[in-house]
C-alpha cells in the first residue's frame, strides 16, 4: 500500500461527485414514500362531490350534510336574516371577507352563490369545533345584539348568519365557504366550482 | 391417526394425487401490448358487455380505466358505463351472490386479478376453446377449463365449434383421445380472424385491470436504471481511484 | 474581515464533533468499525454479499414500515388491502414490489453470502461464535419469510402456511395437535392465526433480526474478517500493529461496496420494475386468488428458498424403526439445519480455505453445493414426475437429501483424510 502521487483533486472531486449525484437519487428515493402517505386514490373517491337536495329547508333552518369527512351546513336565509347581515357590519372582523375563506364566486355581502342559501364548512376557524346554530334573535345567553348566527359552545367564537366572525372572540377569520355549484333551483353540489368560473 | 394429518401427508407427498394435473394449452398466446391504450379500451368493452353481467371486477376503479386510457369521465360514463354505476367505485355487478350460485352451481369469481392468476396463456386458450358438449349439464365444455361452469358467453361472435379429436399414446403406453384443435361448425356475427382479435383485445384488457400501475412502472423503470447506471459509472470512477493505493 | 469570520465559522463542526465525543464515542466508533478497521486487502467477488445483506435488510425494513401503513392483518381484509395498496395508495405497487422482491433477494444474497463462508473456512475457529450468530440470523430470516409470506392471504399464503404448521402435528407424545392449534389460535389458519402472524412478523421477528445483526457484525469487528487465503492477516503487523496484509475498511471498501450495491440495485429494480412476478419463482400465480379453506390448489409449492428443505421433507417416504415417514421428513428438516451449527467442529482440516485444501474437501464442497441447487429445483416440481433423467422426482431427491447430510456427517473423516493432499498455505495474502 502506498500513498504517493495521490491525486487528490480527482479524489475529492470524485468524491463529492458521488456524494452529490447520490443525494439526488436519494431525495428521488424518498418521493414515492412520501407521496405514498398522500390521500389515496380510495380517499379521493371518497372525496368526491356530494349532491345536496335543497327543495325541503324550511325558511330559517339548517341542514347538514357531509362532504371529505367535514360537516357541510346549509342554511336557508329569511329576508328578515339578509337585511340584518348588512347591518352588521361594525362588528365584524371581516365584514367584507377580505381573507380567502371563500371561492371569489362567494366573496359578497352574502357569502353565498344565491343569497337566499348559505353553504359553509361548519368548522370553527379557531380549533375546528362544530359551531352550535342559533338563529333566535337576543337570546339571553349571546344578548340583545345577537341577529342569529353560529356560537361555538368550545371556546366562544361567534358568527354571523354569513359565517362571518364577530370581533374579539378568539376565532381568527370567517368560516369556510366550500366550493360548490348549482345543478338546478333545488340541488346544489358541494367540491366543484360553477362551470363558467 | 386424524384424517386432516393423512390429508396433509398426502398434500406433502403427492399433490396430483389429489388433483389433476394442470391441462396442456391448445394454442400458443399471439403476442400482446400492455400499453396498447386502443386495444385495452377495446377490450374494456367487450368486458363490459359479455363478463361484467356476471363477474365484477371490485378493486377497478372506473376512474382509473378512464384516467390511464386518457377519456374524459363523460365518455367513460356514456360508452362503458351502466347508468348505476358510480365512476369512482370499482366494477361491481348486478345479480345477487345467491342467484348466481343458483344459476352456475358456483358464484361468479371476482376478476380483478385473474389475469395475473391464471397468466394470460390460459385465458387466451380458455376464451378459444369452448365447445359442444351433450353431456355437460349446460351443453358446453372448454378443453382449457374442463368442466367449467360458464357457458359460452361469447357464442354469438364466435359460433359453435367441436373439438378436434386425435388418438394418442400416453405415458403408460394407453391410448388416449386428447383434444388437439377445434373446428367452426356453426359461425357466429365475426369471422376467426376478428374473433381472436376481440380475444387479444379482452385479454389484453384483462392483463391491464390486472395490475394498472403496469402502465406506469415500465416508463418509470427505464430512469430509474438509467440513473443508477450513471451513478454506477462514477462511483467506479471513485473506487478505482482510490483503489491505485492498493494495487 | 471577512477572511476573520469564515476562519470561525470553520472550526464549528470540529467543536461540535468535540461536544459530541465527549458524551457519546462517535468519533471512537466510527474509527473502530470504519476508518481503523483493517480488513484484508484482497476480498473478491464473494465479499460483496455482507454488507449487500444489510442493503436489502434496510430496504425491507423502510419498505415495510410503509407497507403496515394501509395493510389490513384481518382475514376478510387481507386480500384487498394488498389490491388497494396495488391500485390506490401513490406509489404502493413500487413500495410492495420492493418488499416481495427484496425478500427473494434477502435469501439469494445470504446464500451466496453463506457459500463464501463455507469456501474460505470462516466457520473456523476463531470466528465460530460469528458463524452461529449469522446461522441464526439465517433461522430467524426463514421465519420472517414465512410469518410474512402468509400476510396476502392468497391461496399459496393460506395453505402454505397450513401445511407448515401442520408439521408440528408430526410432534409425538400427544403434543403435536395441541401444539399446532396454539400456533394457530384456532383449529385452522384463520383470522387468528393472520393477526399474531402480523405482529410477529413486523415487530417481534425484526426486533431480534436487528440484535442479531448488530451481534454478527460486533462479533466480525472483534475477530477480523477472514479472507480467500484463510490465513490470519494479524500474524504479520507494521510497527504501528496494522496487519501488513490489511487496508482500512474506509474509505477502500466503501468506496468498493458502493459499486458492489449499485451493481446489485440495478439487478434488484430490473426485477422490481420489469419482473416483480419473477414467472412466479418470487410471486405465485395462485396467491392471486383469495385465500379459500375449502378449496387447495393443485400444486401447493413454496417459494423458492425453502424448496431445497421442502425436497428434504418428501424425501422420507417409508416409515422406519417404527417412527411414521413424515416425522422422519420434520426431523430430517430440522437436522438439515442444525447441522450448519456444528460445522466448526466437524471440520477438522488445519487449513480453512478451498485455495489449499485437498481433493475431498473439494469435491465434497461442490457437490453439496449442486445437492442444494438439485433439491431447490424438485421442491417446486411434483415428486411422481420425472423432471430430471431415469429416475422419478421422488428418488433424486433421496439420492441428494443423503448427498447434503453426507457433506455434514462424513465430514469429520474426510477432512482428515486431506490431510496429505492439502496444498501448503502461504504466509501472506496472495492478492
Amino acid at each position: 500500500m502506498s500513498s504517493d502521487g495521490v491525486n487528490l483533486r480527482r479524489r475529492r472531486f470524485l468524491t463529492a461527485t458521488t456524494v452529490a449525484v447520490g443525494g439526488v437519487g436519494g431525495t428521488f428515493a424518498a418521493a414515492p414514500f412520501v407521496s405514498s402517505l398522500l390521500p389515496s386514490q380510495k380517499a379521493k373517491a371518497l372525496g368526491a362531490p356530494v349532491r345536496i337536495d335543497i327543495s325541503k329547508i324550511e325558511p330559517g333552518a339548517l341542514h347538514r350534510d357531509e362532504w371529505r369527512g367535514k360537516l357541510v351546513m346549509v342554511v336557508r336565509r329569511t329576508k328578515q336574516n339578509l337585511e340584518d347581515l348588512l347591518a352588521l357590519q361594525g362588528k365584524l372582523l371581516d365584514p367584507n371577507s377580505k381573507r380567502q375563506q371563500q371561492p371569489s364566486y362567494a366573496q359578497n355581502p352574502y357569502r353565498s352563490i344565491r343569497d337566499e342559501y348559505l353553504v359553509m364548512i361548519g368548522l370553527c376557524t379557531h380549533l375546528g369545533c362544530a359551531p352550535t346554530y342559533r338563529p333566535e334573535v337576543s337570546p339571553e345567553d349571546l344578548g340583545p345584539e345577537w341577529k342569529g348566527g353560529f356560537y361555538c359552545p368550545c371556546h366562544g367564537s361567534r358568527f354571523d348568519l354569513a359565517g362571518r366572525v364577530y370581533k374579539s372572540v378568539p376565532a381568527p377569520a370567517n368560516m369556510e365557504i366550500p366550493p360548490y355549484r348549482y345543478i338546478s333551483d333545488t340541488l346544489i353540489e358541494v367540491g366543484v366550482d360553477p362551470e363558467n368560473t | 391417526m386424524t384424517q386432516k394429518t393423512v390429508l396433509t401427508i398426502l398434500l406433502l407427498l403427492a399433490p396430483e394425487l389429489l388433483f389433476a394435473a394442470g391441462t396442456r394449452l391448445l394454442y400458443t398466446m399471439p403476442h400482446i401490448n400492455e400499453t396498447d391504450r386502443a386495444a385495452i379500451q377495446r377490450g374494456a368493452r367487450v368486458f363490459i358487455n359479455y363478463c361484467l353481467t356476471c363477474h365484477s371486477a371490485e378493486y377497478m376503479r372506473y376512474k382509473r380505466i378512464a384516467d390511464d386510457l386518457g377519456i374524459s369521465e363523460d365518455i367513460m360514463k356514456k360508452n362503458l358505463m351502466f347508468a348505476s354505476d358510480k365512476i369512482h367505485e370499482g366494477m361491481v355487478v348486478a345479480i345477487e351472490a345467491d342467484d348466481a350460485r343458483r344459476w352456475f352451481g358456483v358464484p361468479p369469481p371476482d376478476l380483478s386479478v385473474v389475469a395475473r392468476a391464471r397468466t394470460r396463456e390460459w385465458l387466451y386458450n380458455y376464451f378459444m376453446t369452448f365447445y359442444r358438449d351433450e353431456k355437460s349439464p349446460i351443453g358446453v365444455n372448454n378443453a382449457t377449463f374442463p368442466g367449467t361452469a360458464m357457458p359460452n358467453i361469447l357464442w354469438e361472435l364466435q359460433g359453435w365449434q367441436d373439438p378436434v379429436y386425435e388418438t394418442r399414446v400416453n405415458a403408460k403406453g394407453d391410448q388416449e383421445r386428447v383434444i388437439v384443435d377445434m373446428k367452426l361448425v356453426e359461425p357466429g356475427k365475426q369471422t376467426a380472424k376478428e374473433f381472436k382479435q376481440t380475444i387479444r383485445d379482452l385479454v389484453t384488457f384483462m392483463v391491464y385491470m390486472a395490475e394498472p400501475a403496469e402502465l406506469e412502472r415500465h416508463r418509470l423503470g427505464f430512469w430509474v436504471l438509467a440513473f443508477l447506471f450513471v451513478l454506477l459509472m462514477i462511483s467506479y470512477a471513485l473506487k478505482h481511484e482510490y483503489w491505485r493505493d492498493v494495487h | 474581515m471577512i477572511d476573520n469570520v469564515l476562519s470561525k465559522v470553520a472550526v464549528v463542526p470540529a467543536l461540535l464533533l468535540a461536544w459530541l465525543d465527549r458524551r457519546f464515542p462517535v468519533t471512537r466508533m466510527w474509527n473502530e468499525h470504519l476508518a481503523h478497521y483493517y480488513a484484508p486487502k484482497n476480498f473478491n467477488f464473494w465479499y460483496f454479499f455482507g454488507s449487500l445483506a444489510l442493503v436489502v435488510l434496510v430496504i425491507q425494513i423502510v419498505t415495510g414500515i410503509f407497507l403496515t401503513m394501509n395493510y389490513k392483518p384481518s382475514a376478510a381484509e387481507a386480500f384487498a388491502s394488498v389490491e388497494f395498496i396495488m391500485r390506490d395508495v401513490n406509489y404502493g405497487w413500487l413500495i410492495r414490489y420492493m418488499h416481495s422482491t427484496g425478500a427473494s433477494a434477502f435469501f439469494i444474497v445470504v446464500y451466496l453470502h453463506m457459500f463464501r463462508g463455507l469456501m474460505y473456512g470462516s466457520y473456523k475457529q476463531p470466528r465460530e461464535l460469528l458463524w452461529i450468530l449469522g446461522m441464526l440470523i439465517y433461522m430467524t430470516l426463514m421465519a420472517e419469510a414465512f410469518l410474512g409470506y402468509l400476510l396476502p392471504w392468497g391461496q399459496m399464503s393460506f395453505w402454505g402456511a397450513q401445511v407448515i404448521v401442520s408439521l408440528f402435528e408430526a410432534m409425538p407424545f400427544g403434543i403435536g395437535a395441541p401444539l399446532a392449534e396454539w400456533i394457530r389460535g384456532d383449529f385452522t389458519i384463520s383470522d387468528a392465526t393472520l393477526n399474531r402472524f402480523f405482529a410477529y412478523h413486523v415487530i417481534a421477528v425484526p426486533l431480534a433480526l436487528l440484535v442479531l445483526v448488530a451481534a454478527h457484525i460486533i462479533a466480525l469487528h472483534e475477530v477480523g474478517s477472514n479472507n480467500p487465503d484463510g490465513i490470519e492477516i494479524k500474524e504479520h503487523k507494521d510497527e504501528n500493529g496494522v496487519p501488513l496484509d490489511s487496508i482500512p475498511f474506509h474509505p477502500y471498501y466503501t468506496v468498493k461496496d458502493i459499486v458492489g450495491v449499485l451493481v446489485f440495485l440495478i439487478l434488484f429494480f430490473s426485477v422490481v420494475f420489469y419482473a416483480p412476478e419473477m414467472g412466479g419463482w418470487f410471486l405465485e400465480h395462485n396467491n392471486f386468488i383469495p385465500a379459500d379453506p375449502l378449496r387447495t390448489p393443485e400444486h401447493i409449492v413454496p417459494l423458492w428458498y425453502f424448496t431445497p428443505f421442502y425436497s428434504i421433507l418428501r424425501a422420507f417416504t417409508y416409515p422406519f424403526l417404527g417412527v411414521d415417514a413424515k416425522l422422519w421428513g420434520v426431523l430430517a428438516m430440522g437436522a438439515s439445519q442444525l447441522l450448519f451449527f456444528f460445522l466448526p467442529w466437524l471440520d477438522r482440516s488445519p487449513v480453512r480455505s478451498i485455495r489449499y485444501r485437498g481433493p475431498y474437501f473439494r469435491c465434497a464442497l461442490y457437490s453439496f453445493a449442486l445437492a442444494f441447487v438439485v433439491l431447490g429445483y424438485l421442491g417446486v416440481k411434483s415428486p411422481t414426475e420425472t423432471d430430471l433423467f431415469l429416475f422419478n422426482n421422488t428418488v433424486w431427491a433421496q439420492i441428494f437429501t443423503a448427498v447434503y447430510f453426507a457433506f455434514f456427517l462424513l465430514m469429520p473423516w474426510y477432512t482428515k483424510m486431506d490431510k496429505d493432499e492439502n496444498r501448503p498455505v502461504p504466509e501472506r495474502v496472495t492478492g
